[in-house]
């Protein structure tokens, strides 16, 4: 249902959209250069789209962070140096992958920790279970199992 | 007048749901024969005057009644007619419609399918499914009506967006909503089961083929959603941890731990307490992910305060669902009392492990989705959170998950041996070493998580035939008797193989798509690009015209090392009534690996932009999907499932007279 995102920008831009994601023009000549260029693209977000990288957005803002970059990587920034580039102008919103600081901990450790309780917790519950005599099955509900046993045979 | 006559009934649904959410629970608490028996009686009514209400509906789309506000805003006289039906629920209140009724034909299979139910607990689920019938019809009455009509009707209406303008999608919503509805019988049970405070195998027996069949569709759905955005969007994206996805995926993930653990409830009488939580958690997020798709709250926390009421009568509705539900399980589940012991290894330790990472990636997908929301709702700071958050953990989660789904069937109930189980898959290893080591030697240099995640599949795959082999004796007994205990194999056996076997196509699929190739070039008509060992030539660019739209249609011919592969034909069109663009895509596959065509922008010299991709192995992410699906059908065709099925063929069997 990504035509969310489709529907946003298209509204926000009206005819705006001209083009589908990575423009042959703004290819860099360097192909190892272009393949940095296209790895951070991948983890910046289109700021009009919904959770689409700009490396995947149509849209125009999108085309513009993809030159940034390019640019900042032309002139000599590192992957970390051109990253920081967009993030000093857009904010951490900007990124995808948020970063791991006091207020994203729950976000990225509660996966964790979530499952690290629950195996201590089942190997205690397993370890800790006295052994519980099911309670007995009345007249009635003894014979509608003997019905039921007798169907699957 | 039919309009009114729709709006009437669903008025006339909304009261006989008020009477099946009382009078049969009060009838279940007093032993009262009659009053039980209303339950089936209202389902049936519900159902019918539900149905009655959405036909009337659908019948001011096709006749395109633009006197309806609902179908002046969604349609228009141009579209064709799959897309007038299909614009019934490509919006807010048609899909609310569509959701109600899905509810009321699941109730309604409820109240015709439960002859062997014991009365009270019969009466009680279509108790249960008649509350969430009323939330439902009192929301779409109240907030979100589809029959309300303009005052000055327009001569057009304003059309359905052209990006939904597609079969793929036409049937998307349908399916997810009957994967998301029908985990209500599974809640009303589970609910029933803590009002009546008794859980057994014969409780799971019944729920079992309604969860499986709910799993099913919602695998198809968000299958069907996931190949739409493949195909449509132009770049070979197929799935972007976009809220609005996630929302569809939590109730699938925790939906298959409840598949899983309802076995152990059946087979060893424990885990009750587990499964009914697990049970209220499904229904309870197919819930939330409804809400959060049609309220607008993902785009932005302050989305809820444009329409207040829709808005609050949502939260009240989770609240009451939600809390309503968990409450009782804290009331009643701790006298729910447990059976079956087992050691940790073993058949039902593998199916805890399995419980515990499907919820954990369950969480995860939680968090990401709802974060930013929470934070923003909190005035901290903004956060996006995509593709690389999930990447880094929901898939180290699977990976285990993965690996246990090869190794857990192989273990015995009550107390397994690891080691041996390990043992016996010698075979998995050899081919799954021999295969990843082969797809590094070729793909040398390339990514090595995609090679891993390859060999985890191929590992997976032939641990499931190992599975398989062992259960019919295959080189140990005659091969004629293999042959009959393959035969005599229960389905829901068959089924266990095939969903795991087509989660082990999937995964390579997933992780084959890193190997993708793609190629970006302006070309002019004539003028020809190169892409993994293809040659592609942009013949022509022409101007078609499509029944509500203009398109251009490029002529692309493909070929390999001089020799012809296919033509085909991607477009762009634009939509006048709703000035859009939308691409149309030509995939050519092989079944191994697509090849990919997407026509991009002209610019003032003529010159189009042609966007090209190979990718190995994607077609098996659908295919593996739909072999998943595919088992879940196999297991719901299980005799087991059908109480009483095999008691009537013996009847019938000896009634017939022996001339």
């Amino acid at each position: 249902m990504v035509f969310r995102c489709f529907v946003v920008c298209i509204s926000l831009l009206l005819l705006a959209i001209s083009a589908y994601a990575v423009e042959p023009v703004e290819r860099l000549p360097d192909p190892a250069m272009e393949a940095r260029a296209r790895s951070i693209s991948t983890e910046l977000r289109c700021l009009v789209c919904q959770n689409e990288s700009i490396d995947e957005s149509h849209a125009d803002l999108a085309h513009d962070i993809r030159v940034l970059v390019r640019e900042r990587l032309k002139a000599g920034d590192t992957d970390a140096q051109a990253t920081q580039a967009v993030v000093s102008r857009y904010g951490d919103f900007v990124l995808l992958r948020p970063p791991v600081k006091p207020a994203t901990w729950l976000l990225w450790f509660g996966p964790v920790a979530l499952l690290l309780t629950g195996l201590t917790g089942t190997l205690y519950w397993l370890r800790s279970r006295p052994a519980v005599v099911p309670p007995a099955l009345s007249a009635v509900e003894q014979a509608e199992l003997e019905r039921l046993l007798k169907d699957d045979a | 007048m039919i309009v009114e006559l729709g709006h009437f009934c669903l008025i006339l649904a909304l009261f006989v749901a008020l009477i099946q959410s009382t009078v049969p629970l009060v009838g279940a608490a007093r032993r009262h024969v009659g009053w039980m028996a209303t339950g089936r009686t209202c389902a049936i009514a519900a159902f019918l005057l539900i149905a009655l209400s959405m036909a009337a509906l659908m019948h001011a789309y096709i006749v395109s009644d633009f006197s309806v506000v609902n179908v002046a805003e969604n349609s228009h006289t141009d579209k064709p007619l799959l897309y007038k039906v299909s614009g019934v629920w490509g919006n807010h209140e048609g899909s609310m419609m569509l959701w109600v009724f899905m509810l009321s034909f699941c109730a309604a299979a409820v109240a015709v399918f439960s002859n062997n139910l014991p009365p009270a607990l019969r009466a009680r689920v279509l108790a249960v499914q008649g509350m969430i019938g009323v939330g439902f019809l009192l929301f779409i009455l109240f907030t979100s009506n589809p029959f309300l009509r303009a005052v000055n009707p327009p001569a057009n209406g304003h059309g359905l967006n052209p990006v939904l303008q597609d079969p793929g999608l036409a049937f998307h919503p349908p399916f997810l909503y009957l994967g998301y509805v029908g985990f209500s019988v599974a809640f009303a049970f589970a609910v029933a089961a803590l009002i009546e405070g008794k859980v057994d195998a014969a409780w799971a027996r019944w729920v079992r083929p309604w969860t499986l069949a709910s799993w099913c569709a919602l695998t198809i759905g968000i299958a069907m959603g996931s190949w739409w955005a493949y195909y449509t969007l132009g770049w070979g994206g197929w799935w972007f941890w976009d809220p609005v996805e996630n929302a569809s995926f939590m109730p699938w993930l925790v939906g298959t731990a409840l598949i899983h653990s309802s076995i152990v409830v059946e087979k060893r009488d424990t885990l009750k307490t587990w499964t009914i939580l697990l049970a209220i958690v499904t229904f309870s997020l197919s819930l939330v992910g409804t809400f959060l798709v049609r309220s607008g709250v993902l785009t932005s926390v302050h989305a809820f305060a444009t329409d207040p009421a829709r808005g609050t009568f949502i939260l009240l509705l989770l609240l009451v669902a939600i809390g309503g539900s968990l409450a009782l399980f804290a009331v009643r589940a701790p006298k729910l009392q447990g059976g079956g012991l087992f050691a940790p290894v073993s058949r039902e330790g593998a199916l805890v492990l399995n419980n515990l990472l499907l919820s954990c990636g369950c969480a995860t997908v939680f968090l990401g989705t709802l974060y930013p929301l929470f934070l923003d709702a909190m005035d901290g700071p903004k956060l996006s959170v995509g593709f690389p958050f999930f990447n880094r953990t929901f898939v180290p989660l699977m990976a285990p998950m993965i690996l246990a789904v090869g190794i857990g069937p192989m273990l015995a109930w009550k107390r397994g041996d690891l080691l041996g189980a390990l043992q016996r898959l010698w075979v998995a290893y050899i081919v799954a070493a021999l295969v990843t080591l082969a797809i590094f030697y070729v793909t040398y240099g390339g990514p090595v998580l995609a090679v891993l995640g390859i060999g985890i599949a191929v590992w997976l795959a032939a641990a499931v035939v190992t599975e398989w082999v062992e259960r019919v004796g295959l080189f140990r007994i005659s091969l004629a008797d293999s042959f009959r205990r393959a035969i005599k194999l229960p389905r829901a056996a068959y089924g266990m193989s095939a969903a795991h076997f087509g989660l082990a196509v999937f995964v390579a699929g997933v992780s084959a798509s890193a190997f993708s190739q793609e190629g970006i070039e302006v070309l002019k008509a004539g003028g020809s690009m190169k892409l993994a060992s293809y040659e592609i030539l942009l013949e022509r660019v022409e101007k078609i015209p499509g029944p509500n739209f203009t398109a251009d249609r490029a002529t692309i011919r493909i070929s390999s090392g001089g020799v012809a592969v296919a033509t085909v034909y991607p477009e762009r069109r634009f939509f006048p009534l709703q000035k859009q663009t939308t691409g149309e895509t030509a995939i050519r596959t092989n079944l191994l690996a697509d090849l990919y065509l997407a026509l991009g922008e002209a610019d003032a010299e003529g010159n189009w932009t042609v966007r090209a991709y190979w990718k190995p192995l994607v077609p098996w992410i659908w295919i593996g999907a739909a072999i998943m699906a595919f088992g879940g059908l196999v297991s719901l065709s299980d005799r087991r499932w059908r109480v009483g099925a095999a008691a009537r063929a013996r009847r019938s069997a000896v009634a017939a007279p022996a001339e």
